[in-house]
């Protein structure tokens, strides 16, 4: 342990702490900015300086380490004036127009304002001017960037995937692809993990509250809802309530007082798809042991963001994904095909939102593969965070609302599609049916947990040996299946390395593009709370263990829909609703020319001042007259100003001749 | 990593062999910690300027971000994104050099060569920049060409000076 005053205090922290964590270890709160706990300390906003006895300058807690004997002020002085005029340095060049930001209430610097007592902004100057970068999942507001550097780290440490980085030197820096481009043009995966932990209103996703606004309000659509898994374990903190509360039964209703004519569930097409890939992994493999064309590992497809990801950096093993649609997409492409026709509705008078935990997903259904007869499977994806806001904006108290059922027949789902929320998940779902498909025996694991694929760790690896198998599938006995998991593009990176150079071991990869899986996605819920993640996952396995029905070829809703309207998995039409192709994008976008720019027109500012112009109204004599006055004495007035000048101008050239004439002096004397 | 997908451009062999020549050199910097700044000098030497196709091909072959190619790219002065000229003229325009008629240089330039500054002559021949101080100011109004500095320069001496480079190519 380490001795230490701080603020005239004998203290202890253990060895190896910074200044910053020595205080908090102390409960001493230094108030920070650019700092991430264990993710990014670069000391470059300094608003977490500090006095350190025998140091010249004050130090920056986050990333000076505290010595043995150490002697701090936290909060003398000296450090208060600094950390003032550092903040109002920040804001002389910030748009400070809070009041129509999207992170208003919720902004890291505005909290920070607030908690440094700064109330006035002495400093003016230029300001940095950059144009506005939306994409279709994420928009870049760079008059908001104070320049933290958060997003650089997770882009390029945690994601590994290096898009945005500092380009230009000093005033003209800015965070971004280079060269200016459009983060929509270049090979970012728009995992929006930059948006989770931007402080301010910089990063943040492309917002789709206005067109689900319009759509519930438009009484000629079906306007249609479906919740990802991942959403009722975290929204619930958006109302204050702990890291990882599940709000299943509120958020349904919710949902219904927001005005949706129908409350789905995405779990119900997370049941579908394991049926759907179960079947296509079953028969890759039998074309493999068979001697027949197949590509293995087959990799799953129900992170876009991850999609994305491999259709830029590895084109080439595009082969090796299932060719299923991610959950969300099945469920939109079976409402306005299966359940239209049920209502006797037309799809193209449907309107499909989903709520998802993500940003890439916004992203997905605009791809021109995700249309069937031409009407886009899904028409909008709200983050959780934006449906939050939807809920705060209509005002509806939702911590204290009712529990609510999903509506039937496609809100109805098995614990297995609750966990496709995590890193993990879907793997373990696919395998509780598919091994039980073909044995006949339930997944020998303690509660169908897949215990090796359980957890947090970058890459988890597992093998199943099938043993006595049922008649049909006899080819498969005694096989040993292996199978990866990751989540984070990091470890899809080392994953993908590995298949390209031919080595992967694996029959079967489960990738998710945010580390965590989907509870921590770019669409989900900010949290200040250091276990956000273990909480979120537990109370997801928790929501899967209290359900009867634990596999998703069990649920009853999955089993009538292929006989009534699928047939067999992997059917026909199965394919033609539930199944997709990958386009192959490369690094730079050489091989396709789609991209995902939106050019969004600036919206016109409406003046009430003109209005009132344009209806003049005669004025009251005493006006008139006072204006008049007013009139003439600024003239007077301006004329003074004038003359002040020319007086002031004719003393300077005077003196200007004056030296002039001396200098002219001096030449002739020298002449002489 | 397939770097011939990435430029069509290079049909020519002339561009062809400036890559390679680049190519050679990351070879010999591969691996090695910080060697960005070495590359990207050399590249900007042998082609001139860096521009955003090069820029990713350097990436590539770093096996780095482009983010981080154009970042560095970006925050140095010396590299350029655009065709630089044959050679470059900078005019001193340091406190000593901009009384002395270093501003009227500028003019004489901008209307002679029909150059913006920070731009290239369309013939390629002169790109023209200000310096703020070459360290000359005993020699003012200053201006240098590529490496060597001209003292006391007047738009008549600049006009026969920029007329041997067009001659010859050059003074020496």
């Amino acid at each position: 342990m380490l001795n230490l005053t701080i603020n005239g205090k004998a203290v202890t922290a253990p060895e190896g702490s910074t200044i910053l964590e020595a205080a908090k270890y102390n409960h001493i709160k230094i108030p920070t900015l650019c700092h991430l706990d264990n993710i990014h300390s670069i000391g470059s906003c300094r608003i977490c300086v500090v006095e350190v006895e025998g140091a010249r300058t004050l130090q920056a807690a986050c990333i000076t380490k505290a010595v043995d004997g150490m002697v701090i002020e936290t909060n003398s002085e000296r450090v208060q004036k600094a950390r003032k005029v550092l903040y109002e340095l920040l804001m002389s060049d910030h748009n400070d127009d809070c009041l129509n930001c999207k992170r208003n209430t919720t902004c890291e610097l505005q909290e920070l304002g607030k908690m440094l007592g700064v109330e006035q902004s002495r400093f003016e100057g230029e300001q940095s001017s950059s144009p506005l970068d939306v994409s279709v999942s994420i928009t870049r507001d760079l008059s908001k960037c104070v320049l933290c550097r958060r997003c650089i780290t997770v882009c390029n440490e945690i994601q590994g995937v290096g898009i945005l980085n500092a380009q230009n030197r000093g005033f003209e820096t800015v965070i971004g692809p280079g060269m200016d481009l459009p983060l929509g043009s270049v090979n970012c995966s728009f995992c929006g993990q930059c948006t989770v932990v931007c402080p301010v209103g910089a990063l943040k996703e492309t917002s789709s509250v206005e067109k689900v606004w319009a759509a519930i309000n438009d009484k000629s659509k079906r306007v249609v809802v479906q919740v990802a898994p991942a959403i009722r374990v975290a929204i619930g903190e958006e109302f204050g309530l702990p890291a990882g509360t599940r709000v299943t039964g509120k958020l349904a209703s919710a949902l219904s007082y927001l005005g949706f004519d129908d409350i789905f569930d995405t779990n119900w097409a997370a049941d579908l798809t394991i049926i759907e890939e179960g079947t296509e992994f079953l028969n890759r493999v039998k074309n493999a042991l068979t001697g027949r064309k197949s590509v293995l590992p087959m990799i799953t497809s129900c992170s876009p963001g991850w999609i994305k990801f491999i259709e830029h950096t590895f084109p080439d093993q595009v082969a090796h994904l299932s060719t299923c649609k991610s959950p969300h997409m099945m469920m939109g492409a079976v409402v306005k095909s299966y359940y239209a026709a049920k209502l006797g509705i037309r799809p193209e008078d449907m309107f499909v939102v989903s709520i998802m935990p993500c940003t890439a997903k916004k992203s997905e259904i605009v791809r021109s593969e995700m249309k069937n007869n031409g009407v886009p499977n899904v028409d909008a994806v709200l983050t959780c965070r934006e449906l939050a806001d939807m809920i705060k904006e209509a005002g509806i108290d939702f911590v204290n609302l009712p529990d609510r059922e999903f509506d039937v027949p496609l809100g109805m789902s098995s614990g297995a599609a609750d966990i496709f929320g995590i890193t993990g998940g879907v793997m373990e779902a696919a395998l509780r049916t598919v091994y039980e498909l073909v044995t006949g025996r339930e997944l020998p694991f303690d509660k169908l947990h897949v215990t090796p694929i359980v957890g947090l760790e970058r890459i988890k690896e597992a093998t199943i040996k099938i043993e006595n198998p049922l008649e049909q599938y006899s080819y498969l006995d005694g096989l040993e299946v292996k199978v990866a998991v990751t989540s984070g593009l990091k470890g899809a990176r080392i994953l993908m390395e590995q298949i390209a150079r031919g080595e992967s071991p694996y029959h079967f990869i489960e990738v998710m593009g945010c580390p965590g899986g989907c509870i921590t996605g770019g669409g989900q819920p900010r949290s200040a709370d250091p276990e956000v993640r273990e909480k979120r996952l537990k109370n997801l396995y928790d929501e899967d263990e209290s359900k009867t029905i634990r596999k998703s070829h069990e649920n009853p809703y999955i089993i009538s829909f292929y006989k009534e309207f699928l047939g067999e998995p992997n059917s026909h039409l199965a394919h033609e609703l539930l199944h997709t192709h990958y386009v192959k994008r490369g690094k730079y976008n050489e091989h396709t020319t789609e991209t995902f720019v939106l050019d969004v027109p600036k919206p016109e500012k409406r003046s009430i001042r003109t209005v009132k112009a344009a209806e003049p109204q005669e004025m009251p004599e005493t006006v008139k007259v006072r204006s008049r006055e007013e009139l003439e004495s600024v003239t007077i007035l301006n004329l003074e100003a004038e003359n002040k000048r020319l007086k002031r101008e004719l003393e300077d050239t005077l003196e200007t001749v004056d030296i002039l004439k001396r200098v002219i002096a001096d030449y002739v004397q020298q002449g002489k | 990593m397939d770097s011939n997908v990435l430029c069509k451009c290079r049909e020519d062999s002339e561009e062809q062999k400036k890559y390679d020549e680049i190519r050679n050199i990351i070879d010999l910097y591969r691996g090695k910690e910080g060697c960005l700044i070495q590359v990207l000098h050399a590249a900007q030497k042998i082609y001139g300027y860096l521009p955003l196709e090069l820029q990713r091909f350097i990436a590539d072959a770093l096996n780095i971000p482009f983010s981080e190619v154009s970042g560095v790219v970006s925050f140095y002065s010396f590299f350029s994104v655009k065709p630089r000229g044959e050679h470059t003229i900078r005019v001193c325009l340091g406190t000593a050099c901009y009384v002395r008629g270093g501003k009227k240089l500028v003019e004489h330039i901008q209307k002679t060569l029909d150059v913006e500054l920070g731009g290239t002559t369309s013939d390629g021949k002169f790109t023209f920049e200000v310096a703020r101080c070459i360290g000359a100011c005993g020699l003012a109004p200053a201006i240098m060409i590529d490496d060597v500095v001209y003292k006391q320069m007047t738009p008549t001496k600049l006009d026969s000076l920029l007329a041997k480079f067009y001659e010859r190519g050059g003074e020496k």
